[in-house]
């Protein structure tokens, strides 16, 4: 191997990277696209969710149950029904997500017995928003409940003695405000790596197959390992460089915490970059056209990365097959190890697991890539 | 004239019969993606791996805790005795969740008082800790009504003491096991066809000229009119059989219902593939090479996928991207295809979306054609 060599074919490869517009695309603009897209676009928290309110009673108490749920920033009072009917067409046409009926006996049964049930219908054709509106709106009337048992007075007009046995005292750690943006954004840095370094790498061999410069390449005296070398080495620094620009963006921009070390998050990224880069070149070296080559690469790298590396969907939620299959997932470290350092602040040695199952995976794609590539033109 | 366009039809489906990477594309990847999305795709949360500190040891913190073993929301994965442990437990990510009882805990609830459970929750997956924090707390509630109820029966509350006093009943409509499968079925089944026909679409006349043969059509007889739905109905057709087929798939695989009516169904997935030939030609007419329709396909497709809903609600974007969420067919179609098979539902509360659908298929073709005439010029 000889370094000149070596040299010469990374100068030519920047070359045909900076003449070829669509390269320069997919290497500056698609991170600053993904990055504003998912980071803007990708949430999971749930603001204004519209209501429709159906209130039987219309007293005091009734009104001012609903008051709350006007107030709450999670909600908003789209609709005022009627009858049952009006509920069913607000569902129906997805005006409304949540339904809150208050019955005609409701603030009677809570002088009564002290005790009173609010319905609430909710479309669960999006179950994860179902899911969580229950819980918010559980927690409204919940507050209704400890305040108003709080003025509720006895026959006497003497106080009535509020007890609630436990109390729940959460502290979430991490991630104080839960907020899905700082889940989701430190995630996406490996969804871009995986989409320019495949995306990019994978057309290295094939364009020179397809534009017949191959028996050009062959003729020289480059060998196997200096072609594979030289022409994924412009790429490697491409890919350093997004991952700098989502670091900075992520953080300046989007205000997600960045709490670990950045010397260990470029180990890691170079780790994962090594693997990708690895499968774009043995994708190229196998498939000889370039749009094949293409959705090849996509087909093996994205995928796994949006579905089984737990960037958005939890792993330990999968059937248990599936998460085996995770463990094969390279993003899948990853992506754990993105999460722990920007959010849990975890350090290279708490990260030593992750950081050496991406070693393992790196050195057997370098292996195979090596040898992948041979000098005939068959 | 039909018969014109009739022999264009013929070509491209012999031309797709002899390509045998284009038969695997269109026949493999949509049924893994289907498995994999099926398999992957959930926002559920079931057994939270979860750490308990029990520092009290009476019969009350054993019994709301056993309510936490017992529940198939969270699962016990490690007794801790001290702190530390919970610490570490959490910073390791051995356990999402940690349940702290203090010494003192007992006493407190004995005497009418109320005591704290301490809970730790590992918010790195907001998602998944703010639905485990829901359950805590339904958990604990139910808990804490139970022993307020005891308390009050036993004479040992005081004599003006309550219990809890509104209860929600909540009754999901539609999915009411709110089954996760239900949701991201259906929507795989959009989104593969509004990749697969756009690309499918694009690259097949990009590679007429590229290959050249575009002017030898160009040559015939053909007008372009002609030349332009002899190059699509195929693609029609595919996009019908290709929802057939996905959605059986998911149907039978996954067991999710269909409750709507096929017919408005039908409706609705001719009117998205307007769409989407549209956009496949106009990709086409951008660009010369396949390598560029593959590139710029990649640029529209992804922002569709990304704002059509399909598993970030639309209602929590910022309000410009709800906006452009409108011009987005796959947001039309999700509604469809989600309120045909989920909700049962019919054109009375369908229809606004296939309206929006109907202008953008027949803006987008319209506007295909005319840049399609020029680019033959």
């Amino acid at each position: 191997m000889k370094l000149v060599r070596l040299k010469a074919m990374a100068v030519k490869e920047t070359l045909q990277v900076w003449r070829d517009p669509f390269s320069l695309l997919i290497a500056l603009l698609m991170p600053l696209m993904q990055m504003l897209l998912l980071g803007y676009g990708v949430s999971l928290d749930i603001k204004h969710l519209p209501v429709c309110v159906y209130d039987r009673e219309a007293s005091q108490d009734s009104q001012d149950l609903l008051k709350r749920f006007q107030a709450s920033e999670y909600f908003e009072i789209v609709q005022v029904a009627d009858n049952y009917t009006e509920i069913t067409t607000s569902l129906d046409r997805g005006r409304c997500v949540l339904a809150i009926v208050i019955p005609p006996d409701f603030t009677e049964r809570l002088n009564d017995s002290g005790a009173s049930t609010v319905q609430a219908i909710v479309d669960a054709t999006d179950t994860n928003t179902a899911n969580i509106a229950m819980g918010y709106a559980q927690a409204v009337v919940g507050g209704f409940s400890t305040d108003a048992q709080i003025s509720a007075t006895d026959a006497q007009g003497r106080p009535l003695q509020f007890i609630q046995p436990v109390d729940v005292e959460s502290r979430v750690w991490f991630n104080e405000d839960l907020s899905s943006r700082n889940f989701i954004i430190p995630g996406i840095i490996a969804l871009i790596m995986a989409l320019v370094g495949a995306q990019l790498t994978s057309l290295t061999i094939s364009r020179e197959w397809e534009r017949g410069t191959m028996e050009l390449l062959v003729s020289t005296p480059v060998s196997p390992m200096e072609v594979m070398l030289g022409k994924l080495a412009p790429y490697f620094l491409i890919g350093l460089l997004d991952a700098a620009f989502c670091l900075v963006f992520g953080v300046f921009w989007f205000d997600v915490p960045f709490r670990g070390d950045v010397a260990t998050l470029f180990l890691a990224t170079s780790l994962f970059l090594v693997v990708v880069l690895g499968i774009g070149y043995l994708v190229s070296v196998k498939i000889k056209s370039q749009v094949g080559a293409a959705q090849m690469g996509l087909l093996l790298t994205l995928l796994p990365t949006t579905l089984l590396s737990g960037y958005a969907f939890p792993i330990d939620q999968m059937p248990p097959l599936v998460q085996g299959v995770t463990y094969l997932v390279f993003a899948r470290y990853y992506v754990t190890a993105l999460k722990a350092l920007f959010l849990k602040g975890s350090g290279i040695v708490d990260l030593a697991p992750e950081l050496l199952a991406m070693v393992a995976y790196a050195a057997v794609v370098a292996f195979l890539a090596a040898r992948a590539f041979r000098k005939n033109l068959d | 004239m039909f018969d014109r366009i009739w022999r264009i039809v013929i070509k491209e489906f012999i031309e797709l019969k002899r390509d045998k990477w284009a038969r695997f594309r269109l026949i493999v990847p949509p049924l893994v993606q289907m498995l994999v999305f099926g398999y992957a795709a959930t926002f559920e949360v079931y057994h939270v791996s979860t750490v308990v500190l029990d520092r009290d040891q009476t019969q009350e913190s054993r019994e709301l805790l056993s309510r936490f073993t017992f529940s198939d929301r969270f699962r016990v994965v490690e007794t801790a005795s001290t702190d530390a442990e919970v610490a570490r437990a959490i910073d390791r990510s051995d356990a999402a969740v940690a349940l702290v009882i203090h010494p003192g805990f007992a006493n407190l609830l004995r005497k009418g008082q109320t005591a704290p459970l301490q809970v730790i929750v590992d918010g790195t997956n907001s998602n998944t800790a703010l639905i485990a924090l829901g359950y805590v707390d339904l958990i604990a509630g139910q808990y804490s009504a139970d022993y307020a109820a005891d308390l009050v029966r036993r004479g040992l509350a005081g004599a003006n003491a309550k219990p809890v006093v509104v209860n929600l009943e909540t009754r999901p409509w539609y999915n009411p096991d709110l089954n996760g499968r239900w949701f991201f079925v259906p929507g795989v089944v959009g989104t593969l066809t509004l990749v697969l026909i756009v690309s499918l679409t694009a690259s097949a006349i990009v590679r007429e000229r590229e290959v050249g043969t575009l002017e030898q059509l160009m040559v015939s007889p053909l007008r372009p009119v002609e030349l332009i739905l002899g190059k699509t109905v195929p693609f029609f057709l595919i996009g019908l059989a290709e929802v057939a087929l996905v959605a059986g798939f998911g149907m039978a695989w996954f067991r999710v219902p269909f409750f709507g009516n096929p017919i408005i169904l039908l409706l609705g997935t001719v009117l998205f593939l307007l769409s989407t030939l549209g956009l496949g030609i106009l990709i086409s007419t951008v660009c010369k090479t396949q390598q560029q329709a593959f590139a710029s396909n990649f640029f529209v497709l992804n922002p569709m996928f990304t704002l059509s809903g399909f598993s970030f609600p639309i209602s929590s974007m910022p309000n410009v991207l709800q906006w452009l969420t409108y011009l987005d067919p796959l947001r039309y179609y999700l509604v469809v295809i989600r309120g045909t098979f989920v909700k049962g539902v019919g054109l009375d509360a369908l229809w606004p979306d296939m309206l929006g659908m109907a202008a953008l298929g027949t803006g987008l073709l319209g506007l295909s054609i005319l840049r399609f005439r020029k680019s033959l010029d």
